[in-house]
């Protein structure tokens, strides 16, 4: 495989929670690079630091201390405002419950990122046009979230991720909600959007899923480890 | 990003109609209170200042009670008539007296006095000719009857030249006035004849003048002082001899009254504003509350804080000025209802009470949609995206 430039350059992060008056070690010293255009597996049991870790990627929190550089940007202690526009433009989230916004039709929902990014009407509807026609549902853009299955439901999401043509689709248990032939069909997407050359990071606690990943990556008790094939 | 923090709220608003509505409704009654009760006072305000301006705004009376010895004789008003600030004098000496027509008869009050009250007054004639300086000097019996005298003694108003009976003696009808509509004519009824003075005060036995009719030259207040300081030395300094009374502070009082009134009944109404605002805050307080989940959905794909408090604060000035609009719309057909029963009085919604209410409704909606929508700005997206309402 060729090896891009590196998107997400981590190092020895670590995040401590104080719960209950004891400080958990949230992530310890975790270190990780991913490269453009890979499709990544972070795999862990529940407790092992994944969501800190998948919120520190995702610029939703930011680490206690080491380094993280996203796309060539350090993320370091910036306001939320500044992180609120980094994530919206470098971060497409794809969550294990869809997080669709239920009053809105499917089209409307692919727009949102590129509405507070100020994209004009015109490209915006094009380019969540475009994004719906990536993930084979643009005869249901009127829909609502409501009137659509929980794969096409999942669909939009991605569709939705992949409209401001971010630097990385952040994936986290995304077929956790679904049975196993729509989770299939929605893992089978990302393996294509990955052969298009997208960046891919999958959370998840399933080896089995993890498996359909190019790279595995281990985390346990904040520590981070990678998987040989 | 306004036009879409607009769509968004319009969303919003009519995602659940009825709780909006009950929302607005706050803001709805508020409103009309306010611009319903300004309007009702300022029209009943207007209504009673023309009928006052009718009257003869610009218009001193005296009423002399006792005049120590030295009456006012109708060559006096001469004297009063020379002060810089009086335009005109006339004495208004009044009598009630039985008048007939054929078998019809009325008590009527008889006014005596001279043409230049005519003026004074602000009298306007139908038909005929009002009293002249002739009739005053050979006292003619002659007449001036208000149209209403006229309507009841001959069933018609065009009299001129027929002839009447008041108080035993006839007198030849030269002139009739102008219909009197004003609010003040019928509260006040009656049926008034005018005659030359000098004929009404041999009826009357009242030889001399004692009550006067003054219009001024210029500042009322200024005549008011003149002819006041030009009694009192007529009548050994004595303020309780006679009644001086200005129409326009008369006015003015009222005024006053009315402008306290509506101050008032603004002030309670804004009240009623102020609990439609907070009617808003509780809503959307509990909004922001059940829609946790979607801020940290806005939040997590990109949208700062600024934009979410964006969002709901509009959301609350919309609220707060859609209920502010379907209020003036009420206010505007409760007034043409009010208007078209009362008749005689016009009740019309003013610019300004209309910029006051938007006003206030605006301020209401973004003081009150502060607080929750800085709420919902600083929820922090992980929390809100874990948050199962």
């Amino acid at each position: 495989m060729t090896a891009g430039k590196p998107i997400i350059t981590m190092t020895d992060v670590t995040k401590v929670y104080t719960v209950g008056g004891e400080e958990v070690r949230a992530l310890d010293g975790a270190s990780l690079v991913i490269r453009e255009g890979e499709f990544v597996s972070i795999l862990g049991p529940s407790g092992s630091g994944k969501s800190t870790l998948m919120n520190i990627i995702g610029c939703l929190d930011v680490a206690d201390s080491g380094e993280y550089i996203l796309d060539g940007q350090s993320i370091e202690q910036y306001s939320e405002e500044e992180l609120a526009r980094i994530r919206n433009k470098k971060i497409g989230f794809v969550f294990q419950n869809f997080n669709l916004l239920s009053r809105m039709s499917a089209l409307s929902n692919v727009e949102l990122p590129l509405i507070y990014q100020r994209v004009h009407l015109g490209e915006r509807r094009e380019r969540a046009a475009r994004a719906l026609e990536r993930v084979g549902l643009k005869d249901r853009s009127n829909h609502k979230p409501t009137e659509l299955s929980g794969g096409q439901q999942q669909r939009v999401a991605i569709a939705r991720a992949l409209a401001t043509d971010p630097a990385i689709l952040l994936a986290d248990e995304p077929t956790g909600n679904l049975d196993s032939k729509t989770g299939e069909d929605i893992l089978a997407l990302f393996r294509e959007l990955h052969d298009a050359g997208d960046t891919i990071v999958l959370i998840t606690h399933n080896e089995e899923i993890a498996r359909q990943a190019q790279r595995r990556i281990h985390i346990m008790d904040g520590r981070v480890s990678e998987v040989e094939s | 990003m306004i036009i879409q923090s607009i769509k968004m709220a319009w969303e919003a608003i009519t995602s659940n109609k009825l709780r909006s509505f009950l929302t607005m409704l706050g803001i709805i009654i508020g409103v009309i209170a306010l611009v319903v009760l300004v309007s009702l006072v300022n029209g009943a305000t207007g209504a009673v200042t023309s009928e006052i301006t009718a009257l003869g705004n610009d218009m001193v009376t005296v009423n002399i009670r006792d005049d120590k010895g030295s009456p006012i004789r109708l060559e006096d008003l001469d004297e009063i008539s020379a002060l810089d600030a009086v335009h005109q004098t006339a004495p208004s000496g009044s009598v009630n007296f039985v008048a007939k027509h054929g078998y019809s008869d009325a008590t009527v009050s008889l006014y005596g006095t001279t043409p230049a009250y005519y003026d004074i007054q602000g009298l306007d004639l139908k038909y005929g000719r009002f009293l002249k300086t002739a009739d005053i000097d050979n006292a003619s019996y002659v007449a001036v009857l208000s149209y209403s005298t006229a309507d009841e003694l001959f069933g018609k108003s065009d009299v001129v030249g027929e002839s009447l009976t008041i108080g035993g003696r006839s007198f030849l009808i030269v002139g009739v006035l102008e219909e009197d509509d004003s609010l003040f004519a019928a509260m006040l009824g009656g049926y008034s004849v005018y005659a030359p003075f000098t004929v009404e005060s041999r009826m009357a036995d009242e030889p001399y003048v004692t009550s006067i009719a003054v219009s001024p030259a210029g500042d009322t207040d200024n005549t008011e002082a003149q002819v006041s300081d030009f009694m009192l030395a007529r009548l050994h300094q004595d303020e309780d001899a006679f009644h001086i009374v200005n129409m326009s502070s008369i006015s003015d009082a009222m005024s006053t009254v009315t402008g306290t009134l509506s101050l008032l009944l603004g002030g309670i109404a804004a009240i009623s504003l102020l609990v439609g605002g907070i009617g808003i805050m509780n809503i959307m307080l509990v909004s922001v509350t059940e829609r946790t989940k979607e801020i940290g959905i806005r939040k997590a794909i990109g949208a700062g804080k600024k934009s979410i408090m964006m969002q709901f604060l509009i959301e609350a000035l919309m609220v707060s000025l859609m209920g502010c609009l379907l209020g003036l719309v009420f206010s505007w057909m409760i007034l043409a209802l009010v208007s078209a029963i009362a008749k005689t009085i016009s009740f019309s919604m003013s610019l300004g009470v209309v910029v006051l209410a938007v006003g206030f409704a605006s301020a209401i909606g973004l003081i009150f949609g502060l607080y929750p929508a800085n709420k919902a700005a600083n929820k922090h997206p992980i929390d809100a995206l874990r948050y199962e309402g």
